[in-house]
């Protein structure tokens, strides 16, 4: 069985994956993983968990030609407003690494498959996210 | 409250220094900014220091037991790449208060080699590559790309930065680097993240700067001849914003930063003769132009375009070469802009001096995020 990439990622049995926002029910504001207390409003007790949509638009990218040792290069680094809320950084795939073929704002939906086949220490593997224009 | 004053101040030349170690390196710092100020370290009532990499370290302590074991009380301070200021600031603030006259301030680095950020993977497996970069060159790059998406700012206007820093550097004897980079070269040079190549990030170095501040009753006493006013020093966090926590904001906190510091100095940006800003990519100075309050917002791609930010220009910024050739040892950067601008104030700084400078402004930005910033007033 693979486990989730990130805590805010949410495997549910018999479900499909899905990522989770905590919204602070006093202003509106949405975080990823769990908190106590809204860092915008201060409010305690407020955050409620939600589930975040699958489609969104690209806020702001990076196309990375040098990373660590055993990464494989290029990819890009993409930051996404999700539709109705919540803003994820994670790899865009399926779209060339080129500034020209890349635009602000367009449409990508989020899929969920295995995680590079990274595996950690005791050769778990791991469901990620991923962006993807939508066409 | 008395007003603070810098009246001694130095930098080691940046450069690389595997066989010395981090305390070497902030006692030749110290003893230089003392020697400039014609004091000793027995004259120093308490002693802030910061260092980034050693910071559970003592790295003060040690500094004091290479030059001078006093029992003064030691701060080490580590605060991202905001730690030189941040030691410079808490000097500043204890002489606000009133409890000292005469303070050292050190900021010193040893760094390694390659990119710095993205290797906490945390639990599980590496995320780098995997959920985008959290690399340094990466992160700043996407918030160059998000003055790209709001202005149109080219790639070749974002290069144009680096050309002119690296200019300045040739300048600047204590730079790392005193090499000139043609447009073609930066724009061709080996792309890291896009849209910043290597020669648009910032130089990892080892290096070390102080600063001896004294308050107004001590600078009359010894002498004002070379003391440099410190009009305002501040120091904020990221204040909320919707993506702070997934694309760092670089932004809010050098608004709200340089909003107070004007505020503070009874100036505006109108009055500023030099600027030297943390320029960690090209991408970061671009954003730092309107930040500062340079320009209006929109306006910075102008402003490298028309060359007003260049020695000689409306607002010179970044004449030491900047992080991007003079390089940065992150605890050192903040203490080594303000020498910087104050040997300008001075007029001391040769080749590279900017006519008849009389206020000057530093900036740093630890991400995270800290950002300092001071405006000095020759005297």
């Amino acid at each position: 069985m693979s486990l989730p990439v990130v805590e805010y990622l949410k495997l549910p049995e018999g479900g499909e994956p899905y990522l989770e926002g905590h919204k602070c029910s006093e202003c509106g504001s949405i975080f990823l993983g769990e908190r106590n207390v809204c860092s915008n409003c201060f409010a305690r007790d407020s955050m409620q968990s939600i589930k975040l949509n699958n489609t969104g638009k690209l806020y702001s990218y990076s196309i990375v030609f040098r990373s660590f040792p055993g990464i494989e290069v290029p990819y890009i680094s993409a930051i996404v407003d999700l539709d109705g809320g919540g803003t994820v950084k994670g790899n865009l795939i399926d779209c060339e690494p080129d500034p020209d073929k890349i635009s602000f704002d367009m449409p990508v939906e989020v899929i969920f498959d295995d995680a590079l086949g990274r595996k950690d220490k005791d050769g778990n593997s791991y469901i990620s996210y991923f962006f993807k224009p939508m066409t | 409250m008395s007003d603070v004053y810098v009246l001694g101040v130095d930098m080691i030349k940046f450069g690389r220094f595997p066989d010395r170690t981090v305390p070497d390196l902030g006692s030749e710092a110290a003893l230089l900014a003392l020697d400039d100020a014609g004091l000793n370290i027995g004259n120093m009532e308490a002693f802030y220091c910061g260092n980034l990499g050693q910071a559970n370290a003592m790295v003060g302590q040690r500094i004091l037991q290479e030059i001078g074991q006093t029992g003064i009380p030691v701060v080490n301070c580590s605060n991202a790449c905001a730690t030189g200021a941040t030691a410079f600031r808490e000097a500043w603030t204890s002489i606000k208060a009133g409890l000292y006259d005469v303070v050292l301030a050190v900021g010193v680095e040893q760094m390694g080699t390659g990119l710095l950020g993205g290797s906490g993977s945390g639990s599980g497996i590496p995320k780098e590559g995997l959920l985008g970069s959290g690399t340094m060159p990466a992160v700043f790059a996407e918030a160059g790309m998000e003055h790209s998406r709001q202005y149109g700012t080219t790639f070749e206007q974002f290069a144009k930065i680096s050309v002119k820093n690296h200019h300045h550097s040739t300048m600047n004897p204590k730079a790392r680097y005193q090499i000139e980079t043609p447009l073609d070269e930066v724009m061709n040079a080996e792309m890291i993240s896009y849209p910043n190549t290597k020669l648009m990030c910032s130089v990892n170095v080892d290096g070390a700067a102080a600063a001896v501040l004294v308050s107004e009753k001590k600078a009359k006493e010894l002498g004002m001849q070379r003391a440099v006013r410190i009009k305002a020093s501040v120091m904020t966090s990221d204040p909320y914003q919707e993506r702070d926590l997934v694309m760092p904001d670089v932004n809010s906190c050098t608004r709200k930063a340089a909003a107070e510091a004007y505020e503070m100095a009874g100036l505006d940006s109108n009055d500023l003769d030099l600027v030297e800003l943390h320029d960690c990519f090209a991408t970061a100075e671009m954003l730092h132009y309107e930040n500062l309050g340079l320009c209006e917002d929109g306006e910075a791609g102008r402003l490298i375009d028309e060359g007003e930010v260049e020695l000689g220009g409306r607002i010179p910024v970044n004449v030491s070469g900047g992080l991007l050739s003079k390089g940065h040892p992150l605890g050192a950067t903040g203490i080594a802009n303000i020498y910087e601008v104050c040997t300008h104030l001075r007029g001391e700084a040769g080749k590279r001096q900017v006519e008849n400078a009389k206020i000057g402004m530093t900036h740093v930005i630890g991400l995270g995020s800290a950002c300092g910033i001071h405006i000095l007033e020759k005297v």
